[in-house]
């Protein structure tokens, strides 16, 4: 499946805000030489985000706004190759404990923040039949 | 200026994940979602190469900072993951092969380009 032109631009611009936001956080608090908590931080709060989008997204009912803010925004938003290379980084200078923390840390911190995301949606959907009258 | 570059950079970078991703993720013999593993052990390899390699601040802000962010995701792969089922042996073996390919790849960038 080849994505349109119209859906793709819309990724694209998406990316770009993300990366900015990214960028952003990473000049106004860096990572530095020690733990990466501002790349940890960011992939947490996008993961957590990108599985609430559903909710919204079932509400805007608009793929290039799914697309825009999913694979765009929030996809441009967090970085796996910052996370390889800073946790390369952390074992090259032999800081085993520190990297081996970094990776599954961001790894269990994000599965927690989407598993946590999920019961939201689901308390939110539940709301909105709930107010229309759905659930009589 | 460098801002501009981390927008270019990423807007590209993205735009290619999401193409590799709608081939490869999706497909219906698909068990894990091998277009976002490819492209983040790409940008991984990538942006280990970028940082060794003595590269100016601006030029590192678009390829590293802008297309290889851009390119790697950790929402979706985070999604995925936990869409497989958090704690089946799928799940297990995509999170690692993800994990363990993008620092190698770093790995190998960063000796590449040192």
């Amino acid at each position: 499946m080849t994505p349109s032109p119209h859906l793709t631009l819309a990724v694209a611009a998406g990316g770009a805000v993300g990366a900015l936001l990214r960028h952003g956080l990473e000049m106004w608090v860096p990572d530095g030489a020690g733990f990466p908590w501002t790349t940890l931080a960011i992939n947490v709060v996008g993961a957590f985000l990108l599985a609430l989008l559903p909710a919204l997204a079932r509400v805007r009912r608009s793929p290039a706004w799914t697309v825009a803010l999913g694979p765009g925004v929030l996809g441009g938003f967090t970085t796996l190759s910052a996370a390889s290379e800073q946790a390369r980084a952390l074992l090259a200078d032999e800081r085993l404990a520190a990297a081996s923390a970094y990776a599954l840390g961001t790894l269990v911190a994000c599965l927690a923040a989407v598993l946590l995301a999920g019961l939201l949606s689901a308390r939110v959907e539940q709301d909105v039949v709930a107010r229309a009258g759905g659930d009589e | 200026m460098t801002a501009l570059l981390v927008a270019l950079g990423a807007a590209v970078g993205a735009a290619v994940r999401f193409h590799v991703a709608a081939r490869l993720d999706l497909t219906p013999d698909a068990r894990l979602p091998w277009g976002t593993l490819t492209v983040n052990v790409i940008g991984s390899l990538l942006l280990g190469f970028f940082v060794a390699h003595a590269i100016d601040e601006q030029t590192y802000a678009l390829l590293g900072t802008g297309f290889c962010g851009g390119l790697t995701t950790y929402s979706a792969f985070a999604v995925q993951t936990a869409r497989l089922g958090p704690l089946t042996w799928r799940a297990a073996s995509y999170a690692v092969l993800t994990l363990a390919l993008g620092v190698a790849a770093a790995a190998l960038g960063y000796a590449v380009g040192s």
